[in-house]
């Protein structure tokens, strides 16, 4: 089948597609999104999370045809057009967030969406929001110091300073 | 930049400020931009034109005879272009890293759950998944050989491989033995000097690495013959060197370049799709990509040893330890990987960082029809710290000494010697580290008036309000070996390059290290800026058209290949250096690079060192070698055995909720000697990550196999930490130099491993009292539901 989707802002269309690939092999093999990771496969480890219509998941769960006339944003839409990093993005680099960085993707994704509900979020709130997001590197200190900052960048930002 | 008017003290020492991104600064990954950006690619993202998908069939059965393999309804599948059993392999059809024991395609038999038999490939995953299925193989199915009773008995229940076609360092169905004895050995007048004696018998489940990237890769074939391959694995060219005999190349033909690694922890020591991949583009003319699912990635690694060992202890009446006597069966699994070395690391390191005048030691590796076990983080050290550390505890007890102290009393320092004989010969700051972690403030008590339910275990779920909890606080330290031991002659190569670009001195890094997560890139670039006194640094890809960095486990790649790159950058710098004092006669003997400028302390800056420098490039390569070892004698363990030890100490704090056995680590503190730390933000993540699997062991990891047969391969059923399970880990970091290795640094990332998990346990015991002599410690242990 053929299916068509907006992915991060561009419209992409791919052919032949199976009807039991899922939207992370559309976007990782089909349309050239290899961002979104596939460490499971299976929902478990959230590396593979993009957002649908805004919502974040698990792009391994969403079959292709699902995503049908649909918006998807992945990783590789948290850069804006000039390349510039995302406020979630640098700030995993900066708190040394990223040690494979197979985690990364999702985790990025994960974050920018709670960020997006929440600006402010205490520690149990970051935890319980990334409890769906595996990582085996970091111990997750790091990831927790990421979103914190992230956090303080943002509000700094939304407050004008 | 041409200009040569610095001069004099005072602007010497301006550019002498030593670059914040040099050597002890944490300078921001090379590889970190492009990992957010979702550009990095990992094994698993290659892609090629054309390109076909690679599968393998695997044995459902942990030990059968194969009757017959009948591949000829999955030709017919549309879409396939090759299916490919034992039969088919050009060269040699056994691989193997310290043993070529393994075939790279099952011949007449299987051994464990999951073995590969047959390869398919075909246009879409989807097809290969299906010709796969179409695959007739006829089995006579065994009893499979899993207990160290069978194993021990091969008479009985059989030999994993048979006699005639052993290949193994051992007898029967015991893959590899080390004995030691030291002191006086443990005989009854050695028991009889002891006032108290505790003993234990303890079982380690079987852990898995569980990287998230999955085992993957990308072969292509090359014109000339050979085969290219972009892989994630820990050391390209040792994989290289077992490839090329079944490929039937010569290895130069067989050219391999690092692809992304998500990840690794020992579990690409081994080879696992290499051989397949390639062999599938061989066949096919056409660039083959494998990629595992997660099932598939639990059959295809080789996972931690699960152990069962026996320990006693001796010690006087004021807490001196007198002997200990001490018996680890790992089980090694159907094949052996590197389950001799994992051997020798649980004999030498396993009674711990203490000072144990009599000792007896018996380790074994056995092979079964179990999955087989090799490299893991903190490899051998990790199951004989849970023996060892219980019995300090237990020794703590029976004595009723505080059991830090005890810990203390008997720990090793500087000067001190191992039961293998070796001597202690750089620091050793074990009684420290146990003070540093007790000392650290504790988190404050749970307040249950007002609970935020997320941080109570089990209350999620609305099964508790936090009523059933106790909290309890455990201590541990461990030792750990750094680079590989027992005489192997362990290497690495760096190549580096100094050169003009856009009228800026840069150095280009070049070496085989595979950078698995750990940050040996950002490392590496710091070395060049400090050795080199250059900004610019870019690190060239890793592949074998260098020479062979060694592998990315026994937290030697700083060691090792950052000694190599300061080897050959300090050569570089000689170079330069040298040439300098030919064109300008210089006499100083004090001439060194700083800020991009060749300087000297009497008389300033001499000359920008892209003028001397002009269009030539100084392009040095250097192999650093680390002072030599000897094996064990096999019988007495006697030897120097290690290049450098590693200590790490933890204090757990954790809830357990008696009623319903649940256990939330509450805080998990490491302080840890780290020699010199080069990259401080990356030291303290090693750590934080170490600790983490080690939590993992302590409470939920296990792969669980009944008869040969796994049942939990999936992120659904083998549960790894996730953020809720994981606490606060305040690291405290010490720096005591080692003056035998580069820097005076310290290998880093598996000590805490070692070290955390038995004081994860220790905690757990303090609360609820009950013995703990299995880990994973689940939640049936705690309620007594077993
Ligand atoms: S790959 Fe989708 S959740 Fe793991
Ligand atoms: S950084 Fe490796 S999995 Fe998170």
């Amino acid at each position: 089948m053929r299916v068509t989707f907006t992915a991060n802002g561009k419209p992409v269309e791919a052919d032949d597609v199976w009807e039991g690939e899922s939207l992370l092999y559309v976007l990782r093999e089909r349309v050239g999104l290899p961002g979104s990771k596939n460490a499971c496969e299976q929902g478990e480890c959230g590396s593979c999370t993009v957002y649908l219509d805004g919502t974040p998941v698990c792009s391994c769960l969403v079959a292709a045809g699902q995503v049908q006339g649909r918006e998807v944003r992945t990783v590789e839409g948290l850069t804006d057009e000039n390349g510039e990093l995302g406020l979630v993005q640098q700030a995993f680099i900066d708190a040394g967030a990223v040690q494979c960085g197979f985690c990364t993707p999702g985790l990025l994704v994960q974050t920018d969406a709670l960020l997006e509900q929440e600006a402010q979020p205490s520690d149990n709130d970051i935890r319980e929001a990334l409890s769906g997001n595996l990582c085996r590197c970091t111990g997750y200190e790091k990831i927790m110091d990421a979103v914190r900052l992230a956090s303080a960048r943002k509000c700094a930002k939304g407050s004008g300073e | 930049m041409s200009t040569r008017t610095i001069q004099g003290q005072k602007n010497l020492q301006d550019i002498r400020q030593s670059s914040p991104d040099g050597i002890g600064g944490s300078p921001l990954r090379p590889d970190g931009n492009l990992k957010v950006k979702g550009e990095f690619a990992y094994s698993s993202d290659m892609w090629h034109e054309d390109m076909l998908w690679g599968m393998a069939l695997r044995s459902p059965h942990p030990r059968a005879n194969i009757l017959s393999v009948d591949i000829s309804e999955a030709l017919k599948v549309p879409g396939v272009y090759a299916v490919l059993t034992h039969d088919d392999i050009p060269g040699s059809k056994f691989y193997g890293l310290e043993i070529q024991d393994q075939p790279a395609l099952a011949i007449d038999k299987v051994r464990y759950h999951g073995e590969a038999i047959a390869l398919v490939a075909a246009d879409h995953p989807e097809t290969a998944r299906r010709a796969v299925k179409k695959i007739k193989v006829e089995y006579e199915v065994l009893t499979p050989i899993v207990t160290e009773e069978q194993c021990l008995n091969p008479e009985v229940h059989g030999y994993v491989h048979e006699p005639h076609e052993y290949k193994s360092h051992g007898y029967g169905n015991i893959c590899h033995e080390q004995k030691l004895v030291s002191g006086l050995g443990v005989t009854d007048e050695v028991r009889a000097m002891a006032d108290v004696i505790v003993s234990g018998t303890y079982e380690v489940g079987m852990q898995d690495q569980a990287f998230l990237g999955p085992e993957s890769g990308l072969a292509v074939p090359a014109e000339d013959g050979g085969i290219d391959l972009y892989i994630a694995t820990q050391w390209l060219h040792v994989d290289r060197q077992q490839m090329a005999p079944v490929l039937a190349l010569p290895e130069e033909k067989v050219r391999l370049t690092l692809a992304g690694v998500g990840g690794a922890f020992g579990g690409r020591e081994d080879l696992s799709m290499q051989i397949h991949a390639c062999l599938l583009a061989q066949r096919t003319g056409k660039p083959v990509k494998i990629v595992y699912a997660r099932d598939e990635s639990f059959f295809g690694h080789v996972h931690r040893h699960p152990a069962k060992m026996f320990y006693e202890h001796g010690a006087t009446r004021d807490g001196k330890l007198v002997f200990a006597d001490c018996r680890i069966v790992l089980d090694g699994g159907a094949y052996a990987s590197a389950s001799p070395a994992v051997v020798g690391n649980a004999a030498s390191l396993g009674h711990g960082p203490y000072v144990i005048p009599n000792v007896k030691m018996h380790a074994i590796a056995l092979y079964s029809n179990n999955p087989s076990c090799g490299a893991m983080r903190g490899f051998g050290a990790v199951q004989a710290a849970f023996g060892y550390e219980s019995q300090m505890d237990k020794l703590a007890a029976e004595l009723g000494m505080d059991p830090v102290e005890l810990r203390q009393l008997n720990a090793m320092s500087e000067g001190d010697y191992m039961p293998t004989g070796q001597q202690i010969d750089s620091p050793a700051p074990v009684a420290e580290l146990l003070q540093r972690v007790k000392d650290m403030p504790l988190p404050p008590p749970l307040d249950l008036d007002n609970l935020d339910i997320r941080t109570v275990p089990g209350a999620l779920s609305n099964t508790s309000h936090g009523e059933g909890i106790v909290r309890g606080i455990g201590y541990s330290v461990g030792i750990k070996n750094v680079g590989f031991s027992e005489g192997f002659d362990d290497y690495s190569t760096a190549r580096v390059r100094l050169e003009v670009i856009g009228g800026e001195p840069v150095a280009m890094v070049h070496t085989a290290m595979a950078e698995v997560g750990q940050g040996g890139v950002t490392v590496h670039a710091q070395i060049a800026r400090t050795e080199l006194g250059v900004e610019q640094v870019t690190i060239h890809p890793a592949n074998t058209e260098v020479g062979s960095a060694g592998s990315t486990s026994a937290s030697r790649q700083t060691y090792m290949t950052g000694g190599a790159v300061k080897l050959a950058a300090e050569a570089v710098k000689q170079a330069l250096i040298e040439k300098g004092r030919r064109r300008y006669g210089w006499t100083e003997k004090d001439i060194t690079l700083v800020g991009g400028k060749v300087v000297s302390e009497s008389a300033g800056v001499l000359v920008p060192m892209v003028d001397l420098l002009g269009d030539e490039a100084i392009d040095l390569t250097r192999e650093h070698h680390h002072r030599p070892t000897v094996p064990f004698d096999k019988e007495t363990g006697q030897g120097f055995g290690h290049v450098q030890y590693t200590f790490c100490a933890n204090r757990a704090v954790v809830d357990v909720d008696i009623e319903l056995g649940l256990v939330k680590v509450v805080e998990l503190t490491a302080a840890q000697d780290v020699g010199k730390a080069l990259n401080p933000l990356s030291v303290v993540g090693q750590i934080q990550g170490g600790c983490t699997q080690a939590l993992g062991l302590a409470v939920m990891e296990e792969i669980i196999v009944k008869d040969g047969k796994v049942r939990n391969a999936s992120f659904t059923d083998y549960l790894i930490p996730t953020i809720l399970d994981t606490p606060p880990i305040p690291v405290d970091v010490l720096e005591l130099p080692d003056p035998n290795a580069p820097y005076g640094l310290r290998g880093v990332g598996e000590a805490p491993t070692v070290s955390a998990t038995p004081s994860i346990v220790a905690a757990i015991r303090q609360a609820t009292g009950i013995a703990l002599n299995r880990i994973p410690v689940r939640p049936e242990h705690l309620t007594g539901t077993l």
